[in-house]
């Protein structure tokens, strides 16, 4: 492409100058509406965020933030939450290892071997987004009340004890979080293995490859870029959720975003913000260091 | 039209094809057919391939090759029949089981693997432990040494296609594939290619089995090939047999160019058939006639014909159509390509060697055609003249 681009260019010199430079007018045209966007409410907002994590801790809304680059709120948060902030790291580390378990053999079936079934399959995996988010997890919360039929046929198969509860639990909140982020796995897995060409997996069996070697050594490889994109679109909004803690567990179980939400609300803006900057900060450097390790450049 | 024929009446070759008792290695197929959803692909094929032969299968997109290909290679279920190689029955082994390997159309290398892996592949598989001189060996055998570090993106075709052929040959299988190995290189990367199988199929001796659409390609490398049509094999022979004598007029038009005139059969001379052809009599020599009576085409290649101003050469019992007229001319180089029509309105191809010793013609000129009686061949007139005529639109591929 280069070369060809090159080759334009050298054999047109002199009308193409003015051409040339038109077009790269035109792609920073094009830039400009997403770039003001990003710069309004993605830049501004972060450098505030970034601002405001510095500011005096002893400041409130109605007598104003002073900016002191007072550091000290990170080690502060950090000793005060230290525990919600590794719970929230720890259930979206669970929640994604179940949601690439289930999700897996879904999006395996569905590319595979759906058939006819396929564009119908994964109209039922996208299909809770047609109700919202909070809805859903209302819903889990009545399945799996005390009183629900849950817990009814549980405790009549022993499973549970007589006393035993489902909602209010780490399972319930993971459980949650695993449902509600289980698409977010399902679907770029689906998109990875759609894409192997079948006759990759035919060339594994034609070299003596049975079907479980096959999948190790050709499937499974061929697959990394979709379960390294849904293990991150699946652990790193889970990290942040506070919906299903505060829905489906108690107190117990609470994850940074409920303590982080919980602060701003109470005007405490340089805790709760010191609290998101150390999150950020923790998510970035977790996805660079398993990105690196899970090599998936050399495939795409 | 099940017909294992080669040809019945030609004398019998020393060649492995007609072989009568079936070799330790022998590759065979009997009774073989394939349905997909009630289409029939194979119909009831039998096929015996010889050890160590070059065997072609040759035939049009849908004529059922790959899905005979793929029936060998286990990654297609037959319908019904059974495969053989040597002793052993492998018409249900899984693919992983069976002493066979194959060269995919378009290769399918695994890109996730460097060229050294993708080769070692089948030898990890099976628990080979000093693979690396082996397959060193093999880069050499495609000379691709040194390559072992890339990967198959970085590679152009024909070198991706000779790691495919290497993947599959370090395996020394009993029976090697190839579904199309050369569609996807240009022609004359693919002139090249084939000179270099040929070369790599004599080296290691290990039986092939080639599925093209390209007769030209079949014809330069196989000693043995069976054109197959709309699921059954038309005929199977050396390329010299298939194109001397075809047996049908779709392999008379598939394989090369024919000639093929409505005639009658009217008698016999010795061991000539007497044939009419609109008013003229054409001698064939009988082991040349597919049938004995009634209606035929008489057939003969473009480049058994030669041309004479009208009126100037006598027979010398030379077959010979008179009254004709030229009515096309295309100079290629080595030869000159004409059209002549007959009074019949028929139109006949004739290629004439660019040698200077005989006369060459312009359009509206009158001439006459001859040919030697032991050129012509007689099929039956049930056939359609223009089964296998090569259609310019045409896409090839996947049969």
């Amino acid at each position: 492409m280069s070369a060809v681009g090159q080759l334009g260019a050298a054999t047109a010199a002199p009308p193409a100058k003015t051409e040339r430079s038109g077009r790269r007018f035109t792609a920073y045209l094009l830039l400009l509406p997403g770039g003001l966007w990003l710069l309004l409410f993605f830049v501004v907002p972060l450098v505030s965020l970034l601002a405001a994590s510095l500011y005096d801790p002893n400041g409130s809304i109605e007598s104003g933030f002073k900016m002191t680059w007072h550091f000290q709120n990170f080690a502060d948060a950090m000793s005060d939450y230290a525990r919600p902030f590794g719970r929230s790291l720890w259930y979206s580390l669970i929640t994604t290892v179940f949601c690439l378990v289930l999700g897996y053999p879904l999006a395996y079936a569905i590319a595979m071997k759906a058939g006819r079934w396929k564009n119908l399959m994964l109209a039922l995996v996208i299909a809770p987004f047609f109700t919202s988010f909070l809805i859903r997890t209302l819903s889990w919360k009545l399945l799996l009340s005390d009183n629900g039929f849950v817990v009814d046929a549980l405790k009549w198969l022993h499973i549970l004890g007589p006393d035993g509860r489902l909602l209010a639990t780490t399972a319930a909140v993971v459980t949650g979080l695993t449902y509600n982020f289980l698409p977010f796995m399902v679907l770029p897995l689906y998109a990875s293995l759609e894409r192997i060409d079948p006759r990759l997996i035919e060339a594994g069996g034609d070299l003596f490859a049975g079907p479980l070697t096959t999948f190790r050594t050709v499937t499974l490889p061929l697959s990394m870029p979709g379960v390294v994109a849904g293990t991150l679109l699946t652990f790193i909004p889970a990290a942040g959720d506070y919906i299903n803690a505060q829905l489906l567990g108690t107190p117990k179980q609470r994850m940074i975003g409920n303590d982080i939400q919980r602060l701003f609300a109470a005007g405490a803006y340089p805790t709760a913000a010191a609290l998101s900057v150390t999150l950020m900060a923790a998510i970035v450097v977790l996805v660079l260091f398993y990105v690196r390790r899970a090599g998936t450049e050399e495939l795409v | 039209m099940t017909m294992p024929a080669t040809s019945p009446t030609s004398p019998p070759r020393s060649g492995p094809e007609t072989s009568p008792t079936p070799r330790s290695g022998d590759l065979v197929l009997t009774g073989i057919s394939k349905d997909f959803g009630g289409q029939r692909a194979v119909d009831n094929l039998d096929l015996t391939v010889p050890e160590g032969a070059f065997f072609a299968l040759l035939g049009p997109s849908g004529c059922g090759k790959t899905t005979t290909l793929r029936m060998v290679a286990g990654l297609e279920e037959p319908s019904a029949g059974r495969i053989r190689l040597g002793e052993r029955e492998i018409t249900r082994l899984r693919p992983y089981k069976r002493p066979v390997n194959t060269v995919f159309q378009n290769y399918a290398l695994f890109p996730h693997l460097d060229i050294f892996e993708n080769i070692a592949f089948g030898l990890k598989r099976r628990g080979v432990k000093d693979f690396k001189p082996k397959v060193d060996e093999m880069l050499d055998l495609v000379e691709l040494g040194g390559y072992g570090k890339r990967r198959p993106g970085q590679l152009s075709g024909g070198q991706q296609q000779r790691v495919a052929l290497a993947r599959a040959l370090i395996n020394r299988p009993q029976v090697l594939l190839l579904d199309e190995p050369l569609g996807a290189l240009d022609l004359k990367l693919r002139r090249q290619m084939q000179l270099e199988l040929k070369r790599i199929q004599t080296e290691v001796g290990i039986t092939f089995v080639h599925v093209t659409h390209d007769q030209e390609e079949a014809m330069t490398m196989a000693d043995t090939i069976a054109v197959m049509n709309a699921g059954v094999i038309e005929q199977m022979g050396t390329p010299t047999e298939l194109y001397d004598l075809p047996a049908t007029t779709f392999v008379a038009n598939f394989l090369g160019q024919s000639n093929l005139v409505r005639a009658t059969i009217i008698g016999q001379a010795d061991q000539n058939l007497v044939v009419d052809v609109h008013g003229r009599k054409v001698t064939v020599p009988l082991p040349r006639c597919r049938v004995t009576e009634g209606d035929v085409w008489m057939g003969v290649r473009p480049e058994k014909v030669f041309l004479a101003r009208a009126g100037t050469e006598q027979s010398n019992g030379a077959n010979q159509l008179r009254g004709a007229v030229v009515t096309d001319v295309s100079y290629v180089g080595v030869s000159t390509q004409y059209l002549a029509r007959l009074p019949w309105d028929q139109e006949l191809t004739v290629f004439e060697q660019n040698t200077g010793a005989r006369d060459t013609f312009t359009v509206g000129d009158a001439v006459d055609l001859h040919w030697q009686p032991s050129h012509t061949f007689v099929l039956d007139a049930e056939q359609d003249a223009r089964a296998g005529v090569e259609k310019v639109d045409d896409p090839g591929g996947a049969g």
